[in-house]
């Protein structure tokens, strides 16, 4: 008998990456943010973390078995759900709230909808949204007991104990080292600028996210609040402006969650035209409406209008003329 | 300057470093030929010899079965030893004439003939004769190709030499050792255009083939040297004529109608052997490659040999590969054996040690996007995948499903390793056929 060969359809080769390479990528890509979320708020936080990441696995291996589909939590998705979730909540926040966050995350907005690459909304914005209707005051509680930042909170007055974003409502700035270096209160993973974008820089240099997402998002909220700070008058516009960009949930939400693949469109055009979107809504719920959940809103909002921005933008085929241009020649 | 390119594409590794520096060897045929009738786009040929005759090198042994259709000629000397079913690459039992080498290369005279004393006609004619068909892989003959119905619209003659299929290196190779056969082939093209221009297409990945063809193009007013972005698939037919004029051509266009005819390297020296020697297409550069195989380089081979015949010569296996591949890893066939013939449009065999693919696990999509940006076609291949495995033809059609060019990017970059490119294939197949009826 002849020796048998595999035999399959072209190609024959393939790129190295896997769903479970772009996973692990962003969960490193967390880490910077993970970690200076525990130094700034302490042990808490880490445990805040572990716990989100274990109920989010937990939940995806026990739905699959009970419905009894293919077990998908070695593709590291369930952790990046899980640590978004970690990362979204007070440094104090009661344990059971980050479980019940996992498990309606991941059951409800991603397993019912049919699992990885299903979910029309990111599960741990539609956690954190499930979250902060149902537990509102634990989930706007952001005082501190551990790490360094219980130290120099305890030093701080009344006012400057609130968030940088409540601080900025006020139209006032807010000291921009602190904003960056994330010593300001908040929720665990949203605080520093600085560790967040490390880990942006990361998934931009490995080609996981592009810019079109963030940059589009972050760059229409910019012009926005920059025309806004003019209009009202504030002192030093500019750089209320940057403090705008740096405080709350911005930096996380741009670069970790509004360019989550599921929830975002895949077009080119479609890409711009949601961070456009983005950049607007966020403007809307933060300088007009004063809402203090601006990003988490702004971008499960979009979520829902990806498909049909999907279906507007969906490119014309390569030598293919829109009909008006064809009959031009 | 600005690289010429297309928009999407993908970047392989182009693994040409296995074959690329080693000469072009000739390998001696083997002791049984078989001649497909069928090598070509078109009517297959028809026999003018019988069992029992006995045949030269030079000699037709099929003539053209209409005129979309080629000859087919012996390449050795020897003895009919019938006319049979062989399997081709695909694995297809096709007519084929089988002829048995006797080893003396006893060869016919060829006709000579100088450029300045043929016309158009002639040109094209000694091109017919000589069974000359795109080699790059599509087999459209050539004369075909040559004879538009509107000559005087075309402007572009491009010669392909991006090879942009990883591990193949055989263009490239002639490139540099038949630079001026290939500008040879190309004035022949270019005199009956006489309003064309003579563009040779090549990737930067090759800096050597583009120096050696700028010094060969001095002196000839009306043909240069396109440098082109190393990117797959540049070599497309479509992304090329797209890089070098900047012109979409789409399904229901030929090149012809965006005033460009595209010729592979191959091909170009086959119509400067065919115009000025007087000599048919009878033997092409063939790259045996992959990681399989002992000495990875480009072999000069007669038309009609068997693969088999071809690896052997070639110094055989450092071990059994697992996967064999007619042509290169990205639009190549895998082959269900070696006792496969050369054609006139196989260009290599490439051979694995592991096959990357059967190992690869399908997962869901996770949307990433990553085959929308690769696709030349400007497709959003998961969506078609999908569809075409629903079976919605109206929304695969809807959605531009026939302008995919089958090139495999989709495949190649999906993270989650669904076969995109063959659930889009499969789609097409069932809709041209269901339009053939």
């Amino acid at each position: 008998m002849d020796t048998v060969y595999n035999v399959s359809p072209s190609p024959h080769v393939r790129d190295n990456i896997t769903t479970q390479k772009i996973m692990g990528a962003v969960v490193l890509s967390l880490i910077p943010a993970s970690v200076a979320g525990v130094i700034l708020y302490g042990m808490h936080a880490l445990l805040v973390l572990v716990i989100s990441v274990a109920s989010s696995v937990l939940s995806e291996y026990v739905f699959e078995k009970i419905t009894k589909r293919p077990v998908t939590v070695y593709d590291l998705s369930a952790v990046v759900t899980g640590l978004l979730i970690g990362l979204n909540m007070p440094p104090e926040v009661p344990l059971f709230i980050p479980v019940l966050g996992s498990v309606f995350g991941i059951i409800v907005v991603k397993q019912l909808f049919g699992g990885i690459g299903q979910n029309f909304m990111n599960p741990a914005l539609g956690a954190r949204c499930f979250l902060i209707i149902s537990f509102s005051s634990q989930m706007t509680d952001f005082a501190v007991k551990g790490g360094i930042m219980a130290s120099s909170a305890a030093a701080m007055d009344a006012v400057s104990s609130a968030t940088p974003l409540a601080a900025l409502k006020t139209g006032a700035a807010y000291p921009l080292g602190d904003l960056f270096l994330g010593t300001t209160l908040g929720t665990i993973g949203e605080t520093s600028a600085l560790a967040l974008l490390i880990g942006a820089v990361f998934l931009l240099c490995i080609r996981v996210i592009d810019l079109r997402i963030p940059l589009s998002y972050i760059g229409t909220f910019f012009v926005l609040v920059l025309i806004t700070a003019f209009i009202r008058g504030y002192e030093a516009p500019f750089y209320y402006t940057l403090c705008e960009i740096f405080a709350g949930g911005l930096m996380l939400g741009a670069w970790f969650m509004a360019t989550d693949y599921a929830s975002s469109p895949m077009t080119t055009k479609g890409q711009l035209i949601y961070g456009v979107c983005l950049g607007i809504l966020t403007f809307l719920f933060r300088m007009v409406s004063k809402s203090n959940e601006g990003v988490s809103y702004a971008i499960i909002f979009m979520n829902c209008l990806t498909p049909m921005i999907e279906q507007f933008t969906r490119p014309l085929a390569f030598g293919i003329k829109r009909e008006k241009e064809a009959k031009h020649e | 300057m600005r690289l010429k390119t297309f928009k999407g594409g993908i970047h392989p590794k182009d693994m040409k470093e296995i074959s690329m520096d080693q000469p072009i060897t000739t390998l001696a045929p083997g002791k049984e030929m078989v001649y497909l009738l069928s090598q070509h786009i078109g009517a297959p040929a028809k026999p003018v010899v019988k069992k029992g005759d006995q045949v030269i090198i030079g000699q037709m042994i099929a003539e053209a079965g209409g005129f979309v259709s080629a000859p087919v000629y012996a390449s050795v000397s020897g003895t009919v030893k019938g006319i049979e079913k062989r399997k081709n690459a695909l694995g297809d039992a096709v007519d084929a004439i089988i002829v048995e080498n006797d080893g003396l290369d006893t060869e016919k005279e060829y006709n000579t003939a100088a450029l300045d004393s043929l016309d158009k006609e002639g040109i094209i004619k000694r091109i017919q004769e000589a069974g000359i068909v795109g080699m790059g892989g599509a087999g459209f003959p050539t004369h075909v190709k040559l004879s538009p119905k509107e000559p005087g619209r075309i402007d572009h003659i491009i010669v392909n030499g991006s090879e942009c299929e990883p591990y193949l290196t055989s263009d490239y190779r002639c490139m540099l050792e038949h630079s001026d056969d290939l500008v040879g082939g190309l004035e022949c093209i270019l005199k009956i255009f006489p309003g064309a221009k003579g563009v040779i297409g090549i990737e930067n990945n090759k800096p050597l083939a583009i120096q050696k063809m700028q010094e060969a193009v001095k002196g000839h007013d009306r043909i240069s040297v396109a440098v082109l972005k190393t990117k797959y698939p540049e070599g497309s037919e479509r992304s090329l004529i797209y890089a070098v004029t900047g012109r979409e051509v789409n399904s229901s266009m030929l090149p012809a109608d965006a005033g460009c005819i595209v010729n592979n390297v191959d091909t170009v020296i086959a119509v400067y052997e065919a115009v000025i020697k007087g000599r048919p297409l009878m033997h092409r550069i063939f790259t045996v490659s992959g990681d399989a195989v002992n000495n990875p380089k480009n072999y000069d081979v007669r038309i009609g040999m068997s693969y088999q015949d071809i690896i052997n010569e070639a110094g055989g296996f450092r071990s059994a590969p697992e996967k064999l591949i007619s042509g290169g890893p990205m639009m190549g066939f895998a082959l269900f054996g070696l006792d496969v013939p050369v054609t006139k449009t196989s260009g290599a065999i490439t051979c694995f040690l592991k096959d990357p693919v059967s190992a690869a696990k399908e997962t869901p999509c996770i949307k990433c996007g990553r085959c929308v940006r690769g696709c030349p076609a400007h497709l959003m291949p998961c969506d078609l995948s999908d569809l075409a495995e629903n079976g919605a033809k109206e929304a695969f059609a809807e959605r531009f499903g026939m302008e995919c060019v089958e090139c495999g990017s989709c495949s190649y970059t999906c993270p989650a390793r669904r076969p995109l490119a063959s659930n889009i294939k499969a789609m097409r197949r069932t809709l041209l056929a269901e339009r053939r009826k």
